[in-house]
């Protein structure tokens, strides 16, 4: 009984031990796992590959930089394909940290791209208000986001002339940590609007968003670091979420370990802890 | 009349809005874009109301010494250093102290915060994920599944085996019909609580937005 009870109650230190090796290891030691290209993520690169060149796309950053390592490459993946395809970007965010954390993505790959900013892409920055914002943009994006990040008003930037609504927007890439995010968009933007909207989002959040996808209120959606790494084949750029899901692999495989040995354990001590009873 | 007025304001705005989705004339809609507009203000003004409240609750806690009060002392210590540099220098500039503070302590600190979840999930998978009865089971497996075949190891693993049986279609499978058919009875169930709860609302008869006891 005393051994039983000593492995359930091992010391978690070593269990943090065994995890962070298994982050570690994969990061200096890649395994070049194979990794198919699952639908809903094949969707949301068909939708960008079906919009015209020249369109105007949205990118709404929604997250902060907890969410970060799952959902940047996103935005960064989103992008870069939109650049690529000589699409037009509005970045626009409901949550205060996100501006920031975008203008690290289109900083580097505008200059990659020899992309103007106020002619090929802008970044509109954070408005306070979650759904009512939404629901203004509906009616004006200019006059809900009257400057853009860096304070220029928007009726100085030659992008922003030609945007009044969403129907201006060919397509939206919704990258949402949570809320207000995709189920906003869903609710309030593409089944009012009609717009043609995907959406990224973190992996422990993505199972309550497969409704929207089946309804094809969603285009398509990435689902944590394997739907942004997915995405990043499919644009033929891997980059980090590519090179995470080594990690993330053996930490699955890791905890799924620690779930079987520890039902196991759980199991032999119950039934000599059963013994024992029996025996007093 | 202190109810009466919010009361008449909330319907009148609240059955305005209703119109607005219904009918699409341009008078409306005009009048209710205008309407989200004040929205917006109004939102973004409670930020100030947010930031007073935070200095008073923590501003109290301090000069009472209650529990955890130095790291009250902390966060107030921290805005006033973010509201210094963000003020006079700007929030968004490159180089500025307030974008540097941003980028090279919250964003590491966030994201560090973030991956402690792996640790305590490693953590509590060993010690509470037990097989105590047929519910229990059927997540861990299906827990299982999910977690092997949401990686490409679940795919190395089960290479070679008719596509039914590998882990990344059994994932998709459980996410696209078990997990979707739970979810979408979730949303019908939250959007008719919404529906009901806008009505009340509207109709006067949910008033603890107002405040106090009745």
């Amino acid at each position: 009984m005393a051994k039983g009870s000593d492995i359930r109650n091992i010391d978690r230190r070593f269990i943090f031990v065994l995890v962070l090796a298994a982050v570690v290891w994969p990061l200096l030691h890649p395994l070049r796992l194979p990794m198919d290209i699952s639908p809903p993520v094949q969707s949301v690169y068909d939708a960008v590959e079906a919009v015209p060149a020249g369109s105007i796309v949205m990118l709404a950053a929604d997250y902060s930089p907890d969410t970060m390592p799952e959902l940047q490459p996103m935005a960064e993946t989103f992008i870069r394909h939109a650049f690529r395809r000589d699409l037009r970007i509005v970045v626009a965010c409901l949550w205060p940290a996100s501006p920031p954390l975008v203008e690290q993505a289109l900083g580097p790959l505008s200059e990659e791209f020899g992309k103007e900013y106020g002619t090929d892409y802008v970044n509109l920055g954070y408005m306070a208000g979650g759904i009512v914002t939404l629901l203004g943009m509906g009616a004006s994006i200019p006059e809900t986001f009257p400057t853009d990040y860096g304070g220029t008003s928007v009726d100085e930037i030659p992008l922003m002339l030609e945007v009044e609504n969403f129907d201006d927007i060919a397509f939206v890439m919704e990258v949402s940590a949570g809320t207000p995010g995709t189920r906003e968009w869903v609710q309030q933007v593409q089944s009012r609007f009609r717009v043609n909207l995907a959406s990224g989002t973190t992996a422990v959040g993505a199972p309550n968003f497969y409704p929207y996808v089946q309804s094809g209120q969603l285009t398509g959606l990435l689902g944590g670091l394997k739907g942004a790494a997915e995405y990043e084949i499919l644009v033929g750029a891997p980059g980090d979420a590519t090179s995470g899901m080594d990690a993330q692999s053996v930490v699955h495989a890791l905890i799924v370990c620690f779930i079987i040995f520890g039902n196991i354990v759980y199991f032999v001590s119950r039934r000599s802890e059963k013994r024992l009873a029996q025996d007093v | 009349m202190r109810r009466v007025i919010p009361l008449a304001i909330t319907f009148l705005i609240g059955m305005f809005m209703l119109v607005d989705f219904f009918v699409p004339h341009h008078v409306v809609s005009s009048a209710a874009a205008e309407m989200k507009q004040w929205g917006t203000i109004v939102i973004a003004a409670s930020i100030l109301l947010g930031v007073g409240n935070l200095i008073r609750v923590h501003y109290k806690k301090i000069s009472r010494k209650q529990e955890g009060w130095g790291y009250s002392i902390v966060t107030l210590s921290v805005m006033v250093v973010m509201l210094f540099f963000g003020g006079p220098w700007g929030t968004i500039q490159e180089g500025s102290v307030f974008n540097w503070i941003f980028l090279n302590v919250q964003v590491p600190l966030q994201s560090t915060m973030f991956s402690l979840l792996a640790f305590f999930i490693a953590s509590a998978a060993y010690r509470a994920f037990r097989l105590r009865s047929l519910e229990a089971g059927m997540l861990l497996v299906s827990a299982i599944i999910v977690m092997l075949g949401r990686v490409p190891l679940g795919q190395f693993l089960t290479r070679g085996l008719p596509e039914q049986a590998t882990l990344p279609w059994l994932t998709e499978t459980i996410m696209a019909y078990p997990n979707m058919a739970a979810f979408r009875g979730i949303l019908m169930g939250a959007a008719l609580g919404v529906m009901a709860m806008g009505l009340r609302v509207i109709l006067g008869i949910e008033r603890s937005y107002l405040g106090g006891d009745k």
